[in-house]
């Protein structure tokens, strides 16, 4: 009889709430109990909420049980749960669960499936079928069925990016590169770390199919440092993939010749920008640098190079295998396909729900998210992370289409979704958003250096009652400056937050002072 | 502590492991991290050496990320993140109780703890989260904060 197989997610939310104390009791027990059993370290489902998520394959089956603590690995061996015994803590079958069944997995689905270290796992669930078929109909059918999925970049920027990979691709030069930028730093993002700790070779595979398209022989992932995890398991996911062939010179026979390097960002925010992001790899300060040249023109190192954000990579694969037709046919006008968006701040049921664009935030935050964590009335929604605007309860019905954020003066960006209850003061999330400007700055440009700085002297006197309405005049004409005159989108979208605050939460500036006392 | 003194010989085998490349300066930092806890004035200066830099440009990237530090830490660093999610779950009040449990503000240290702001750790949907020694921990009450420095303390 085959040993009862365990799955306890090694990945970051799972383990920040304790999954490898879980781990480490479910081993402890079943051994007490002369419990032969198979532990697999999968990644995570993305539904944070539950996490501990561990499973029990029964039948070949899972079962999940939630919100698992070390405490409760005993009484679960008690209950039977090796046969998906009833416990307080016993969800049902996780492809019965409405959270994950009501997505549309396009580009995490094989996350929280598969044991992320594993090859043979990968390969068992589709891993390289795309870039075996990539070789088979050339680079030419990739970019066209790229474009074909009118796929857009999922950093922010929402730039289309078969445009980008064929401008790369045209561009003459005897070194190219791909470029993954995994700086995730929005507050409320989460989806490219959980992508590189719960499908590591898909991303690999991802940026094999992007170099192959373009002619590129060497790519980068430049990773945040807060994500020590991720750096680990990508570390580990890239050495086995070269060990086996899929990295490196003539790989699988093809004559095709890539390899990745791995680089740690340092803390600088500014560095998702994506060319301080390439200052920063090529060892320099994460300084932002005058557009154009465009990277696809002189990127790294002064080389063509495509600059992909991890999911916009990631979701190329089935983009060549089920061919970029079908992904265009999830979505709505130019926002087509499917975005990961990560349900955070103070909501109950926080992670990541990949859904098709045109949804909306009400959906999202009630139907997935449940409202609050602390029960209490929504306030305001950040969406887009600290550069996107504070949204009113009343504009939740906006549909999540790029265009349609922009009509309303906000934007999606990497799909971070940060809710507020209603004991919130927006007026110092406006302060906080000039005062992380000013401490991101990477000091290039003068409306964002000094106009940050500037911004939180300004509110700080607004709340203070000091000539507040000549001074709110003075706020809105500096954030004019910062949105016209900044370099990037760090000091010109810092007034996107602001100015939401002073539109629909004006009154908090009063509050704020009296808080203050 | 000792094991963490500046080397220069043990420098010198880390810039090798990355074949004293320039523009490989960031990552030779986080490695000179690991090894020495913070980044020196002799460590700028050899690294400058080594890797055929100025010291201005070393001295550039070192003060322009924040991962850098250029003091020594405490023997345990905490991480209190400060970005949005967090802030809509409490981390402002977690944040003023931190300061006063361990008797520090943020972005200084004594000999056992170093406290320092960070803007988002990517564990968002269990905020608040505080990342100690390079480990992330998130639904972060008060309570929980204190047990969780309560077990450094074991380890001390």
């Amino acid at each position: 009889m085959p040993r009862p197989r365990i799955f306890v997610p090694r990945e970051t939310a799972a383990i920040s709430v304790g999954a490898d104390d879980v781990a480490v009791e479910i081993a402890r027990v079943a051994k007490q109990g002369a419990n032969s059993v198979e532990l697999v370290r999968n990644g995570s489902w993305g539904a944070s909420w539950l996490e501990p998520l561990i499973e029990v394959e029964v039948d070949g089956r899972r079962i999940a049980y939630g919100n698992v603590g070390a405490a409760d690995v005993a009484g679960l061996f008690a209950a039977g749960f090796l046969t998906g015994g009833p416990h307080d803590r016993r969800i049902g079958p996780i492809d019965e669960i409405p959270y994950l069944i009501n997505q549309d997995r396009w580009t995490f689905w094989r996350c929280g499936l598969i044991d992320p270290l594993s090859l043979d796992d990968f390969r068992a669930h589709q891993g390289f079928n795309a870039l075996e078929k990539a070789f088979a109909i050339g680079p030419d059918a990739v970019i066209d069925a790229v474009k074909a999925s009118g796929l857009r970049g999922r950093g922010g920027a929402g730039f289309p990016a078969g445009i980008k990979w064929q401008t790369v691709a045209a561009t003459e030069s005897s070194q190219k590169y791909i470029a993954c930028n995994a700086d995730e730093g929005d507050s409320g993002t989460f989806s490219d770390r959980i992508l590189m700790e719960g499908d590591p070779h898909g991303l690999i595979e991802s940026m094999l199919i992007a170099g192959f398209a373009v002619g590129a022989s060497r790519g980068y992932i430049y990773l945040r440092s807060e994500y020590p995890l991720a750096r680990s398991i990508l570390t580990r996911a890239i050495a086995t993939a070269r060990q086996a062939g899929w990295l490196g010179k003539n790989i699988q026979g093809s004559g095709f010749d890539f390899d990745i390097d791995l680089h740690i960002g340092a803390g600088s925010y500014v560095c998702g920008e994506e060319t301080a992001m390439l200052e920063s790899l090529e060892g320099k300060p994460g300084i932002v640098r005058y557009k154009p040249p465009l990277p696809a023109h002189e990127g790294l190192f002064g080389k063509p190079t495509v600059v992909n954000n991890v999911v916009t990579l990631a979701s190329v694969p089935n983009i060549v295998n089920l061919g970029g037709e079908k992904y265009a046919g999830y979505g709505v006008d130019r926002s087509t396909g499917t975005l990961a968006f990560q349900l955070a701040g103070n909501i109950q049921r926080g992670g990541l729900v990949e859904k098709a664009f045109g949804i909306t935030l009400r959906e999202l935050i009630n139907d997935f998210g449940g409202g609050t964590a602390s029960g209490r009335a929504v306030k305001a929604v950040q969406v887009g992370g600290p550069l996107g605007a504070y949204l009113s309860p009343d504009q939740l019905d906006t549909p999540l289409d790029y265009e349609a954020f922009t009509e309303i003066g906000a934007m999606i960006g990497h799909g971070g979704i940060v809710v507020f209850d209603d004991s919130a003061n927006m007026a110092l999330q406006a302060r906080f958003a000039m005062e992380f400007c000013a401490i991101e700055s990477c000091g290039k440009c003068t409306p964002c250096r000094i106009g940050s700085t500037r911004g939180v002297e300004v509110i700080d006197r607004i709340i203070a009652g000091e000539n507040p309405d000549a001074n709110y005049d003075l706020l809105v004409e500096l954030c004019d400056t910062m949105e016209d005159a900044s370099l990037c989108a760090m000091g010109g979208m810092t007034p996107y937050p602001v100015r939401s605050v002073l539109q629909y939460f004006a009154e908090d500036f009063a509050s704020a002072r009296e808080a203050d006392g | 502590m000792s094991t963490k003194t500046y080397d220069a010989e043990i420098a010198s085998r880390l810039i090798a492991e990355f074949d004293a490349r320039p523009e490989m300066l960031i990552q030779v930092l986080h490695a000179f991290l690991e090894r020495f806890g913070w980044i020196s004035e002799a460590a700028i200066k050899q690294l400058a050496d080594e890797l055929n830099l100025s010291r201005a440009d070393v001295h550039g990237v070192v003060s322009y990320y924040h991962d850098f530090r250029t003091s020594p830490p405490g023997l345990h660093v905490v991480k209190i993140c400060q970005a949005e999610s967090c802030q809509a779950m409490g981390s402002r009040e977690l944040s003023t109780h931190a300061e006063k449990s361990l008797g520090l503000s943020m972005h200084t240290s004594n000999e056992a703890l170093t406290l320092e702001p960070v803007y988002c750790l990517g564990n968002c949907a269990c905020s608040p989260a505080v990342m100690v020694d390079g480990k992330t921990y998130g639904r972060v009450t008060a309570e929980r904060f204190d047990d969780i420095v309560a077990t450094l303390g074991e380890q001390r």
